[in-house]
């Protein structure tokens, strides 16, 4: 399968009044067209960051100190505001966490879905609007003529979900950005959300990049997972070789944590410390090494990357399992 | 042994008006619960199925339309929300909200957060009595004392859990409710709240009622399980064993939509729709029809029961699934 995305080198920093964030480090990865990858870790690992950073959606405090995305031999970190802006909705869409966030609560979902398609493909009101329930349909909304007239506090959680994707998958991108588009929704609702994500990748081909906290949802639906603690990429690997080998010990640690792979509640292990605070100037080169067991002299040396260990699967750790 | 906790024929409506029209949402619709001393029970259900108003209920933050409550054999249900505050009842049933950062008052420490409790409901002699609760509390749960002078913006997730927690456990209360405790946390730090709960629970032989959507952290920590749907309850039974034989549709159709780690199961069965309005429901049909993919035509006329379908097993259904 062909390269849909490749990111590579990405670091991000932020200024703030109390320090410099330094919120990814050389962070890389690669997405194929009709594949999903998961990217999980903690919270503030950069999961988030790294979507935004890949939208151009990051807010004015940060800095891209480095870095590449490529997607179809264009670099987005270096496009024009305009070029984005075509780009944005029509090639590359986004799912966002809080579906009714996400939504403006003072127009019509079907008004919002019309907006994007209005956007990106100008045609006539009658066509948009037909395109507008087709789009309502394709997630498989209920009665799409009356619900594409209500007001995003009207509809269920999931429903506004729905129209979050319906949105995003209405000018047939080829490339979705989920982050943790079903974190908030109950468990059924989340696997009409995930299958819908999952069947329209498969039809058409469509890259996802998943970005979730949820392991054993990465497991049931993506093709890989990349692996991320303190703005480092730890980890990425095809999903069956990442839980049933995992190489690197943060990854180890997290499968460790999962809840729906313990059998009693004993098994379950909390992963010790936190992540070092990112505004530290003496941030150390593996930023998980200080709650690391395996820790070494070695692991101190400047120059750490991932290193491949295996069929498509890389490590970034110089003691991995 | 007489149940720590007896909830009968439980019923909370809220009136709505639509278009003009008054019409009653029957969020907690008949339910019987018993809670044992020293058990851990887990309530399990979809938004909107009325468990975290059962909670509040049984919590005795809100008050029922009818029903009964008994707390060791006594009737709690009658007497009024305000009067029950001032009891000294108040102490035995005590409550862990969802969101530790929105539970916890950010003009209070750490220390005010879990001596509030103590001042209102035992009324210290000294300062000196005030701090030797707090500090137990505080060790109970594992907050470091050098933690307590903090407010909850200088506090991590899985601390602030650990408050609620602890000012819940400072008035030594013989049943905790608790309404999604880790589901804001990360998975590492909800592993250690799960452990600490589960030790709590054996140390002090307080019980749970531990409300969550999360069914993988209820196998793990409960040792029974109520499911709840469109308000009532529909299966309960040891948690080991409802989550390995399912016996209601609903129970079957919820299990198999958690992913699990190892488990291949792109065939699943898969549970599309949403649940019926909780507003003025039929009362002559299964609150599941129409959902269901065992349903026959009896069960659009003739509501089901809670019965016993095997020993320590219930289930709402004409057609319960065979083991």
């Amino acid at each position: 399968m062909s390269t849909l995305l490749s990111v590579s080198d990405l670091s991000i920093a932020f200024r703030t009044s109390s320090g410099v964030v330094r919120a990814l480090q050389r962070v890389g990865f690669t997405l194929r067209a009709g594949e999903i990858l998961g990217v999980v870790g903690e919270s503030g690992s950069g999961k988030s960051v790294t979507a935004l950073a890949i939208l151009g959606l990051l807010d004015a405090a940060a800095r891209i100190v480095s870095g590449r995305a490529e997607f179809d031999g264009r670099d987005l970190l270096r496009l024009r505001r305009s070029e984005l802006e075509d780009i944005r909705g029509r090639d590359i869409a986004m799912v966002f966490q809080n579906p009714r966030a996400a939504l403006n609560p003072i127009r019509t979902v079907g008004a919002q879905i019309a907006d994007v398609l209005a956007r990106h493909t100008p045609a006539s009101t009658a066509v948009i609007r037909a395109k507008t329930l087709e789009a309502l349909r394709a997630v498989r909304i209920p009665d799409p003529e009356r619900r594409s007239r209500a007001l995003p506090f009207e509809l269920s959680g999931g429903m506004c979900q729905r129209v979050g994707i319906a949105i995003a998958l209405s000018c047939a991108p080829r490339l979705l950005i989920a982050d943790e588009p079903t974190t908030g929704l109950d468990v059924t609702t989340q696997a009409v959300i995930m299958d819908l994500i999952r069947d329209t990748a498969r039809e058409r081909g469509l890259g996802v990049v998943l970005i979730t906290h949820d392991l054993a949802l990465a497991w049931r639906y993506c093709d890989r997972v990349t692996v991320m603690h303190a703005g480092h990429v730890v980890e990425t690997a095809p999903r069956d070789a990442l839980f049933a080998r995992p190489r690197h010990p943060y990854t180890e640690k997290l499968l460790l944590s999962a809840p729906s792979r313990a059998v009693r509640l004993d098994d379950l292990e909390a992963i010790e410390g936190a992540p070092p605070d990112l505004r530290r100037d003496d941030l150390p080169v593996c930023r998980f090494s200080e709650r690391c067991s395996r820790r070494g002299a070695i692991c101190d040396e400047p120059g750490l990357s991932l290193e491949a260990l295996g069929p498509d699967h890389f490590a970034a750790c110089r003691k991995p399992l | 042994m007489t149940p720590l906790l007896q909830a009968s024929r439980l019923v909370k409506t809220f009136a709505i008006s639509r278009g003009g029209r008054q019409s009653r949402l029957r969020a907690v619709d008949d339910v019987d619960l018993i809670i044992a001393p020293g058990e851990a029970v887990g309530l399990v259900g979809e938004s909107g199925c009325g468990k975290s108003t059962l909670a509040r209920l049984l919590a005795r933050l809100i008050e029922r339309d009818s029903g009964d409550i008994r707390l060791d054999g006594a009737e709690i249900g009658g007497v009024s929300l305000e009067r029950f505050t001032a009891s000294p009842d108040r102490r035995r049933i005590q409550m862990v909200f969802q969101d530790p950062t929105d539970s916890l008052n950010p003009r209070f420490s750490a220390f005010d957060a879990i001596a509030d409790p103590v001042r209102v409901l035992i009324k210290p002699r000294s300062r000196a009595e005030l701090e030797s609760r707090v500090f137990a509390a505080a060790d109970r749960v594992g907050l470091a004392r050098e933690v307590l002078p903090r407010f909850p913006h200088q506090l991590s997730g899985g601390q602030k859990a650990r408050v609620g927690i602890a000012r819940a456990m400072v008035v030594e209360p013989k049943l905790l409710i608790l309404d999604e405790p880790t589901s804001a946390l990360d998975v590492s730090a909800q592993a250690n709240v799960l452990k600490l709960l589960a030790r709590l629970s054996h140390e002090s032989a307080v019980s749970l009622l531990f409300v969550s959507h999360d069914l993988n952290v209820v196998r793990l920590l409960c040792d029974r399980v109520a499911v709840m749907y469109l308000g009532k309850i529909v299966e309960t039974g040891r948690a080991s064993e409802v989550f390995s034989a399912p016996r209601h549709p609903y129970t079957r159709a919820l299990i198999s939509a958690i992913p699990r780690i190892g488990v291949r199961d792109d065939a699943r069965e898969r549970l599309d729709g949403e649940p019926r309005s909780p507003i003025d429901p039929d009362p002559r049909a299964c609150g599941f029809h129409g959902r269901c993919v065992r349903q026959r035509e009896m069960c659009a006329r003739e509501p089901p029961e809670l019965r016993t379908i095997a020993p320590a097993r219930e289930a709402r259904c004409h057609f319960p699934v065979e083991t």
